[in-house]
């Protein structure tokens, strides 16, 4: 079993059926005719399992079943590089040192960390699912609801990496940019824009739209105030993208009566208007 | 004072309940309480249904007591009772209220710009008269 591991290239499947392995010999025939150095799919276990952890068969009798004394690997001839030589700077400038690529750790701790019980399922914020409410589609008009732009209505675009709403207002109907929004806190009205044409430029990512913060604390506490950025200024880019995005949408929304001014209001709730009965 | 009988033939619109919205014409009356309904063309199968969740209209269709559904829907369509009753006031109420219910945000705010500009026409003529009155009275 301990031999196997070397040889193997592909994935080791456990339980192949009979069926299979003819199919997987015709395959491997021809990749062997396109690549020689491609390994033939693997073997069942050819030691059957008595019990869990027990196998049929002994250490020797498996040696011989499955034909090692055939099987011969050697160690491969160049090792991979284990130091590199890096030019000297600074006081002592010129010359060379040697420097180890994979380095001894610098600390060990003193009591052993105990290993962390498998968890199943837990994944990173950046690989988890994102989902879009289904009365949310490109083009629909959305009321944000939180943020200093709420009660505005915004022409929904697309939905980002991280989940969030790509929205503009656009810029020249309600003052609001091109910007995120986020779907838990957005009303999703029925009202849609035929934004099938529209072409949104391709760096308008989260990258784009997170917010940038400066942390370099060169100086003592009194002065790191001034590095920050306290007042946010419109980059030249930001101009060049909404005017890209909002000369397609404008041209939609004019040709639908009253959409335009029914983006420049706001909603509100007054007496006698309950959410709850509302039909958006 | 009353103008409106549960009679053989009245036809009635079903308040609440499972049917609710439909008319129905009476077929007989069981007791104090119900009636044998039917209402072959708005979809109530022949029933026995109590007189509060009814509601009683101007049609009265021309059938014998306890007829066959058959009879029952002739009569119906020979009076036309579903045109008649789409040109009634009563429901084009309904549908109106069903409308607003209905209506979109984007609806609402027509709406809304709509009546603006029709109230202000109504007070632009207002102005208007009130001004010449006042001259007159002058």
């Amino acid at each position: 079993m301990a031999g196997e591991k070397a040889a193997g290239e592909k994935k080791p499947g456990e339980k192949q059926p009979a069926e299979k392995a003819p199919a997987e010999q015709k395959t491997s025939q021809k990749d062997a005719g396109e690549k020689k150095k491609k390994v033939k799919k693997h073997h069942a276990s050819r030691n059957p399992v008595l019990a869990r952890g027990i196998g049929r068969y002994s250490r020797s009798v498996m040696y011989a079943r499955k034909a090692l004394y055939k099987r011969k690997y050697t160690a491969p001839e160049t090792k991979p590089r284990a130091t590199i030589i890096k030019p000297v700077g600074g006081d002592k400038n010129g010359g060379t040192r040697v420097v180890k690529i994979r380095k001894m750790p610098r600390y060990y701790p003193t009591e052993d960390v105990p290993r962390k019980l498998l968890s199943h399922g837990k994944k990173p914020f950046s690989q988890h699912k994102r989902r879009l409410r289904a009365s949310i589609t490109p083009g629909t008009v959305l009321i944000l609801l939180t943020g200093r732009h709420r009660g505005k209505r915004v022409v929904f675009l697309k939905q980002l990496g991280t989940g969030l709403l790509l929205v503009t207002g656009p810029l020249a109907v309600n003052r609001v940019p091109l910007r995120r929004a986020h779907q838990k806190f957005v009303i999703a009205t029925s009202t849609k824009v035929d934004i099938s044409g529209v072409k949104i430029p391709k760096h308008l990512t989260d990258a784009y739209f997170k917010k940038k913060r400066l942390r370099k604390p060169k100086h003592q506490e009194g002065e790191i105030f001034d590095t920050e950025k306290e007042k946010y200024e419109i980059t030249e880019q930001r101009k060049t993208d909404q005017k890209a995005v909002d000369s397609q949408i404008l041209a939609r929304i004019k040709q639908v009566p009253q959409l335009r001014g029914y983006l420049r209001s706001t909603f509100c709730l007054s007496n006698g208007v309950y959410p709850h009965k509302l039909v958006f | 004072v009353f103008k409106r009988f549960v009679e053989i033939g009245r036809v009635a619109f079903i308040s609440f309940g499972p049917h609710a919205g439909k008319l129905v014409a009476i077929v007989d009356v069981i007791d104090q309480n119900r009636a044998l309904v039917d209402g072959p063309c708005s979809g109530v199968r022949r029933q026995a249904m109590p007189f509060k969740c009814m509601q009683l209209t101007d049609f009265v269709l021309k059938f014998p007591h306890s007829a066959r559904q058959k009879c029952v829907r002739l009569a119906w369509e020979k009076e036309n009772i579903n045109e008649k009753w789409a040109a009634t006031r009563w429901a084009k109420k309904i549908e109106a209220r069903e409308k607003k219910a209905r209506m979109t945000d984007f609806d609402r705010y027509k709406v809304m710009k709509a009546k603006k500009m029709r109230n202000r026409i109504i007070k632009h003529e207002m102005k208007k008269l009130q001004k010449m009155s006042s001259k007159k009275g002058k």
